[in-house]
Formats: C-alpha cells, structure tokens, sequence
C-alpha cells in the first residue's frame, strides 16, 4: 500500500528501517520485524547501506511483502545507472511494491568496495523524475512502456539539523518540483532547530517524517558527531548518556530520548522514522512512551 | 586540467627489468602538471646504471609531427633500447606507442584529473569535458569536477561542516555553487528542470560508437 495514502487521510505515519544482512539468510531480519515492527506501517530496506555490500533492497522488500509487510524501497544512485534503476523499479512494481525512497547514495569510497565504480548517473532528483516518467507510461528516454503504468509513493531524504541547511531546502525543493511526495529526515537531536526548518520547509506542502536514530551509547554519539553528515548531538545529552551508565547500557536513556524528540517534534510534522540499527526490539518501547501508539 | 604523477620506483624498474632504454619527458604542457624535480632525480640514478641510451626533454609528444620530428635526431639511441620509458600524460605515451610501434614503450606516470588537489597544481579550476556545459546553471562552478559525484541537481546529504564527504580538506562543490549563486542574486535557476547528464556527448564516450554492442 502507497504510504501517500495514509498521509492523505491525516495520519501520523510510523515507519522504521532494517539493513539486509550480508549474506543470504534473512530469518532472523524477518522475525525481528514481524515481533517488533507490528505497529509500524511501512518498513524501509536500505540499500547497501554507507557504501557496503549487502543483500539487496529490492529481495528484503519482496520477503518482507510476503510476510504480510509494507515495504518502502529504498534505491541509491551509486551502483547503477538510470536503465538499471528504472528496470528495477519496473520489477518492484510487478512485485506489488510501491513505496520507494530516492537517495543519492554514499559514495564509493567510504564503503567496503572503495576501489568500486561510483556511477552517480543519476542522482536523487534525476531518480525521482525517473519514476514520474515510468508513472506517465514512459522511461527516461521517452520510450513507451507495454501496458499498465506503475503506480509509486515517491520519497525522498532531507537533512533538518544540516550545518547548511538552505543548501539542503533548496534541493529539497527541486526534488518537491521533480515529484517527491514525502520526506524522511536524517536524525534529528535538536527539536528547535528541526522545528525551525519545518517552519520553512512547510511552504513545500508535502508531508515530512521526523527521523531518529537511537542514541545507544556515548561512544556512538561522538562517533555520528565527528563523522555522520547532518548530525549534530548536543552536550546536554552526553550528560544523559553518562548519569546512568546502567540504565544507557539497558537502552533505556536511547528510549527516554528517543520518545522525548517525538513528543517536542510530533506537532510539527506528519511522522517519524526510525532507524534502530540493530535495536528493532526498542522500537515498541519508543512508540509507546511517546503517545502514538 | 591533468596532473601526472610519478609510478613508485620498484614498479618503473620492473618495467625497465635492466634492460637498454631510452626516456621521453614531455613538459611544457600548460595543460599538464609534470613531476619535474622527482623525475629528474630518478632518471639520474638509472643512468648511473649504465643503460640508458639517451633522454629527451621536449614538450608536445601529443602532437604526432612535431614528436617525430622531435625524435628524428635520436634515431640511433631509439634504435639502441628495447624500452622506452614515457614520462608524459596518458595521450602522450599512447602517441609514442604508435609512432614506435616495435618497442616496448612503458608509462612512467599515472595520469590522474585535478579535482580534490586544489593548491597543489597551478590552476584551481578544471573541466571534464562533458559535452554540454552547465556553469550557467551554476553560478560559474563546474559540477562536475566540483562536486566528488558530478551531481546536477543540488547537493547530497554527505556533506558536514560544508566540506565534501568523500575528501574532507575539499570544500563542497554545492556549498560554493550554492553561496556564488546566493551572491550573485540567481537563486531562482536553482528551480530550473531537472538536468541529466547525456553521456553520449561525453568526452569518454562520444568519441566511439564502434565499441556499441561489445
Ligand atoms: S560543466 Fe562540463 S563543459 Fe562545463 S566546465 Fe564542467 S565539465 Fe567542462
Ligand atoms: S558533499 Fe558536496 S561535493 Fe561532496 S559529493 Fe556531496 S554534493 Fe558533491
């Protein structure tokens, strides 16, 4: 089901995200969100995440379907060029998936294959007008499609707490004018400033889902603070991470926090997000504190 | 703009494997960044071994007349070697390789674009020839050696403290698109169509339309 449905009614929309493993067996991806993802709506794959090889998106979304799921496939522009992202959005259409989120993608070098390819035909924008194109019956090129055009909920990503954030509001504009028709964000930890980015982001009248990415520990914090792209952590919550050491290590601060971001953000945008990475089983617990579920 | 760079040493004397040989540098080039002082001090202890022939130091090899030209003088030192050793750019040893088809002729250098080596060359500019030019959509700054993805369309979520994700001593090539645009007052051709590169135009593939199907 297109998630633009849910936002059409007035939703708050819930969606989290798992990572393909690298290898072949998903059992465990799988039993994890059927036991713990059962109050969100959509599911997000990634696709070989920060650069590294993995099981692909468009398999994950496939299972995960099957399995009673709602997939949201998410496609990089940095393994494949245009006739390869379009043919793989053709395929996940026949497979009845219709969610797909638009990113550029990592670079090649800051993954496990550094010496790979990086293609960047395409880039997010390019890739969303790719999928207006396939919508209107025909590819990139203007050649026509045979039969029934597909159908997506085209997404995109935006970085709210981004150190340059006009630059960022000006692309997601462009990827508003090439068809974008929901937002997910990067991790936000600082509600004001997420708050007054939805101020201006606003006037694009499409839906925005706040992202969070649980904070685990404080060694993960410095690390996203000294290297992950618009993220910023505020002292403030070091000090949270480090009062309990017990109770951090129980992930029961990375809850507190997580559900506290929700709550301060929630009147503000049209869901949340999130990105457990590895603690999908915190993902009720969050919901919960926070009032949305 | 190109910059050579030097192959480490151990892989150049494979190459030569003791063997008679006569060295090409091409210099001179406003287009190339040549490795001078470094070539010419590991030209002088090969020499020291005794075998080569004969070394030149002239400037446009790309241009096969005035090389052959160029050459014509050292004819017997060519003659004389089973290799020839080519410190120019990519063109120039793939020139030299055709004009002395019979002879073992080894690059020297590696031949690597400028981007993300701002203040080591002597230009801070470059261009990929890519066919069909987008400065006027972008304030004047290429985007495709700029940006380390060659995006079109706006800047990617790597980016922290306005710097390149993939090279953290580069500045973004977006965040100075973006800042030379908000300069000038043309923001607005931000909300120009969606742009996507035509490869076909491209200066790696224009070129030949034979190797299709292959
Ligand atoms: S946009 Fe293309 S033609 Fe223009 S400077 Fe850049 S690479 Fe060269
Ligand atoms: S950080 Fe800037 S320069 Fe680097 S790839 Fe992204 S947009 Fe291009």
């Amino acid at each position: 089901m297109r998630i633009t449905e849910l936002f059409d009614k007035g939703e708050f929309v819930i969606s989290a995200e798992v990572g393909p493993p690298k290898g072949t067996n998903i059992d465990h991806l799988v039993e994890e969100a059927k036991t713990y993802l059962t109050d969100v709506t959509a599911v997000n794959v990634t696709d070989n995440q920060s650069s590294v090889m993995r099981l692909g998106s468009l398999a994950t979304c496939k299972v995960l379907k099957d399995n009673g799921m709602n997939p949201i496939f998410q496609m990089t522009c940095r393994d494949r060029n245009r006739m390869a992202l379009e043919s793989d959005l053709l395929s996940a259409a026949m497979f009845g998936i219709d969610n797909v989120l638009c990113l550029t993608g990592d670079h090649t070098k800051l993954g496990d294959h550094p010496g790979a390819k990086p293609v960047f035909d395409l880039d997010s924008v390019s890739l969303l007008h790719a999928i207006k194109c396939l919508e209107e019956g025909h590819d990139i090129a203007g050649n026509e499609l045979v039969g029934e055009p597909p159908k997506f909920a085209k997404g995109a990503v935006v970085s709210p707490c981004s150190d340059s954030v006009d630059v960022q509001l000006a692309k997601m504009e462009r990827k508003v004018a090439a068809g974008a028709e929901y937002f997910q964000t990067q991790a936000v930890y600082e509600p004001e400033k997420f708050i007054e980015f939805m101020e201006k982001a606003k006037q694009f009248g499409v839906p925005v889902q706040l992202g969070i990415v649980i904070p685990k520990s404080v060694g993960m914090c410095r690390y996203m603070n000294a290297n992950v792209a618009g993220i910023s952590i505020p002292e403030s919550m070091f000090d949270e991470l480090k009062a309990d050491k017990e109770k951090t290590k129980a992930g029961i601060t990375g809850v507190e926090i997580s559900a506290r971001i929700i709550r301060e953000c929630k009147p503000y945008c049209q869901g949340v997000h999130i990105m457990a990475m590895g603690w999908e089983s915190k993902v009720p617990d969050i919901l919960k504190l926070a009032g949305i579920v | 703009m190109l910059i050579t760079q030097m192959k480490d040493k151990e892989t150049i004397l494979s190459l030569v494997d003791n063997k008679k040989v006569f060295i090409i540098n091409c210099q001179g080039c406003m287009e190339v960044h040549f490795p001078e002082e470094e070539a010419k001090a590991f030209q002088k202890e090969l020499a020291e071994g005794g075998n080569v022939t004969g070394v030149i130091t002239t400037d446009y090899i790309c241009n096969p007349d005035n090389m052959k030209l160029r050459l014509k003088k050292y004819e017997k030192a060519i003659a004389d070697a089973e290799v020839i050793l080519v410190f120019s750019c990519g063109v120039g040893v793939q020139t030299i390789s055709d004009y002395l088809e019979d002879k073992a002729v080894f690059a020297a250098c590696d031949t690597i674009p400028m981007p993300g080596f701002q203040g080591v060359t002597p230009l801070q500019v470059d261009c990929g020839q890519c066919g069909e030019c987008y400065l006027n959509l972008t304030g004047g700054i290429c985007p495709i050696t700029a940006c380390s993805k060659s995006l079109l369309n706006g800047q990617c979520g790597g980016t922290k403290n306005g710097n390149c994700e993939v090279d953290p001593d580069m500045e973004c090539g977006w965040e100075r698109i973006y800042r030379r645009l908000a300069m000038v007052g043309r923001l607005d051709v931000l909300n120009c169509p969606v742009q996507i590169r035509d490869y076909s135009t491209d200066k790696e593939t224009a070129k030949k339309p034979e190797t299709e199907g292959n």
